[in-house]
């Protein structure tokens, strides 16, 4: 088996320690004897639905954004919908999470085009208003498990009838700091604003879309457990900071 | 009336908050009195007979305080400082308060304030300042602050601020900090390093945690034929020329020794000047740039410069070395990503097999987000650490980060109380080796305090 990464604007949309999450995604591939292989895709770079199975997207700034907007709708839209269609995992964090919906309207400047992926639609309203920023623990809604990280962002997310929330807000502002809903998945796509390092420290999510990337071509797909000491350690020092 | 009252408050404040040891006193003073006379700043800083120098920028600002400083006292002049990273307004306040006369002038002939990055316009606009050193901008504290376009922002409003007859001193390295720069129409002195260190296998393409990559004009991605440290160094947008400024001060002939300092030469005009320095790391060699440049828009002669330089030990924490017990420690705070990396450069290339102390808080003075850990290369350390103790509020997310950097978890040690890690740390070492510790800010401030406990390190706020 291969795990076959597609990591997205790694040098534009890379905020706060997204590549924590290539790193965590590759290390447990490989742990479990899984070979793990990373395309990465930059501004004009056409991308293959059938080259890669889980496809990442970091967070960046408005300017970031702006530049990213159009290439993901127009460059690597197409290829993107169709691996989603065919069970590939895509993961997108914080600015790469608010491109997957319907658009995104910042605090000045025209709206940015959003690839629809997701069912929702992002709103900043407005330089006075506050940042959604601090500790945030959730409680993820199919299995229950707690999920931990930090977020910082401008824009308020409202989920659409066809995407589900990732989670609930335990403590921390979520989607839009007032539904207590945090994130979205519909399908094998997920986006959250647990940003940066999301994965490292909440290895049942890595582990989750690992397995959803290597059911797209494999059959009996079954993860062995892993010790994740260090990482448990980590995520309860972290549920502490709230 | 209201300026007497203010300083006697301040002043009385500072003596009690040090008789009491709550802290150093470095802020609390400059509240009471700006609270007391909201103009306090503009009016004592509108007594120093050759003006204020503000000093701003993610990192070195402390570092290069104090090499202006060395440099001015080299020259003959009293400098008031914010010398404890005290930087924000109430600081400033703090330091000018405390050398202030009742009656008569202020006791000092230059302000020199190191301000935080997002305090840059109200620092400006109260001061008032005869030079602005303006040295770089990396992700830093984005909890704080939102975002590094933002407080490109913010500087560009403090330009604005700006008197005309002011002179700007900025990084030509740094395309942001260029792009910022540009924008004043004042008087302008730029700085940057003519080449790579001797020896050093310079990237050629900035290192992952590097920020700002592509151009502020037209958003392509700026070709380096250098890079120094991050995102700095001779950038160029191919497609609409915006490029580095030729630096008016240039460092070159650099040679790195580790631990143990750096020389270099460098140049303005016609005169070159020959440096040799304890400090530590390529940061430093920006800082004695930054600082060198600071002094000539102050007309400074170029050779109190080299003697002020060259006279600079390191500021508290910053290359610090300090005896444990019989062994030797170097402190070298890290407090964000460019840095880290720079200071783990430092030290693998002072240590074969170091035995490090990592520190990681998340406090809102480190930044609460700590996602940054992971645009540190601590890669470097798997073929070379010996052993990493690791300790502070977030240590069990420093030792996660190391699992998956390849140091397995018997090199590493979780030990949250401080004490006990520098203990396990310091027993680990062999005969004339050096312990590397390696805190965030309020980490090395716990850390300090610690070890000033016990005798090893004196009060930050007498140095």
């Amino acid at each position: 088996m291969e795990l076959r990464i597609c990591h997205l604007y790694p040098d534009l949309l890379n905020l706060y320690g997204d590549r924590g999450n290539i790193t965590t995604l590759v290390h447990r591939a490989r742990w479990r004897g899984i070979t793990a292989s990373l395309i990465e895709a930059r501004l004009g770079d056409r991308i293959d639905s059938r080259a890669s199975d889980l496809y990442f997207i970091g967070g960046g700034e408005d300017r970031q954004q702006r530049l990213a907007s159009p290439d993901l709708c127009r460059v690597k839209g197409g290829a993107l919908r169709d691996a989603a269609a065919s069970g590939a995992a895509v993961l997108a964090v914080c600015g790469g999470y608010q491109l997957l919906g319907h658009y995104y309207r910042p605090s000045d400047g025209p709206d940015l085009e959003g690839l629809g992926l997701l069912d929702l639609h992002t709103v900043h309203p407005g330089p006075g208003a506050r940042r959604l920023i601090g500790n945030i623990v959730i409680r993820e809604r199919t299995e229950g498990v707690r999920l931990v990280g930090f977020e910082n962002h401008g824009g308020r997310t409202h989920l659409g009838p066809h995407a589900e929330a990732l989670g609930t807000v335990e403590s921390g502002f979520g989607n839009n700091g007032e539904d207590r809903s945090e994130g979205a998945v519909t399908g094998t796509v997920y986006g959250t604003y647990l940003h940066g390092p999301l994965l490292p420290k909440n290895p049942w999510l890595a582990d989750v879309l690992i397995a959803h990337a290597l059911r797209r071509r494999n059959t009996g797909v079954d993860l062995a457990p892993l010790p994740d000491v260090e990482e448990h350690l980590a995520a309860e020092a972290a549920a502490q900071r709230r | 009336m209201r300026r007497l009252a203010a300083i006697a408050a301040g002043q009385l404040t500072a003596a009690a908050s040090r008789a009491t040891r709550l802290g150093g006193g470095t802020t609390l003073p400059g509240r009471v009195a700006m609270a007391l006379a909201p103009g306090i700043i503009t009016e004592v800083a509108g007594e120093l007979s050759q003006g204020v120098v503000l000093i701003s920028g993610t990192n070195g600002k402390t570092t290069t305080a104090r090499l202006l400083g060395g440099i001015l006292d080299a020259g003959g002049l009293v400098a008031i400082h914010n010398r404890a990273g005290a930087n924000l307004l109430s600081g400033i306040a703090s330091s000018l308060v405390e050398h202030a006369a009742p009656i008569g002038p202020v006791r000092g002939d230059v302000g020199l304030f190191e301000v935080d990055e997002g305090t840059l316009p109200a620092a400006v606009e109260a001061t008032r300042p005869r030079a602005l050193i303006l040295l770089n901008l990396f992700r830093d504290q984005l909890d704080r602050y939102g975002e590094i376009d933002l407080i490109a922002d913010r500087w560009r409003r403090a330009l604005g601020a700006l008197a005309e007859n002011a002179m700007l001193v900025y990084n030509a390295d740094d395309p942001l900090v260029a792009d910022v720069g540009r924008t004043f129409a004042g008087r302008s002195l730029t700085f940057g390093l003519q080449e790579a260190p001797e020896g050093s296998r310079a990237p050629q393409s900035p290192e992952h945690a590097a920020d700002s990559r592509y151009c502020y004009r037209c958003g392509r991605p700026f070709e380096y034929a250098l890079v120094t440290l991050g995102h700095m160094g001779h950038y160029r947008c191919e497609r609409c020329g915006t490029g580095r400024p030729a630096p008016d001060v240039r460092a070159h002939g650099i040679r790195l020794h580790g631990a143990d300092g750096s020389t270099l030469s460098l140049t303005y005009r016609e005169q070159t000047l020959s440096i040799s320095t304890v400090l530590p790391g390529l940061y430093n060699v920006y800082d004695i740039t930054a600082a060198a440049a600071g002094a000539l828009a102050l007309d400074v002669a170029t050779e109190t410069i080299g003697r002020g330089i060259m006279a600079t030990a390191p500021a508290f924490g910053r290359g610090e070395h300090v005896t444990i017990d019989g062994r030797d420690a170097l402190l070298l705070l890290a407090k964000n990503p460019a840095g880290f990396n720079e200071v783990l450069r430092t030290v693998l290339m002072a240590e074969e097999a170091p035995v490090v102390l990592i520190a990681i808080n998340d406090l809102i003075a480190d930044g609460r987000d700590i996602s940054w850990l992971w645009d540190v290369d601590f890669e470097m350390l798997r073929d070379r650490a010996r052993s990493v103790v690791v300790t502070g509020l977030r240590a069990e997310d420093m030792a996660l980060r190391l699992k998956y950097a390849g140091v397995e978890g018997s090199r590493v040690t979780i030990e949250r109380d401080g004490a006990r890690a520098l203990q396990t740390a310091r027993s680990q070492l062999k005969n004339g080796e050096r312990l590397y510790i390696l805190p965030t800010y309020t980490a090395m401030l716990r850390l300090r305090a610690l070890l000033e406990r016990k005798g090893y390190v004196r009060g930050f706020w007498k140095q």
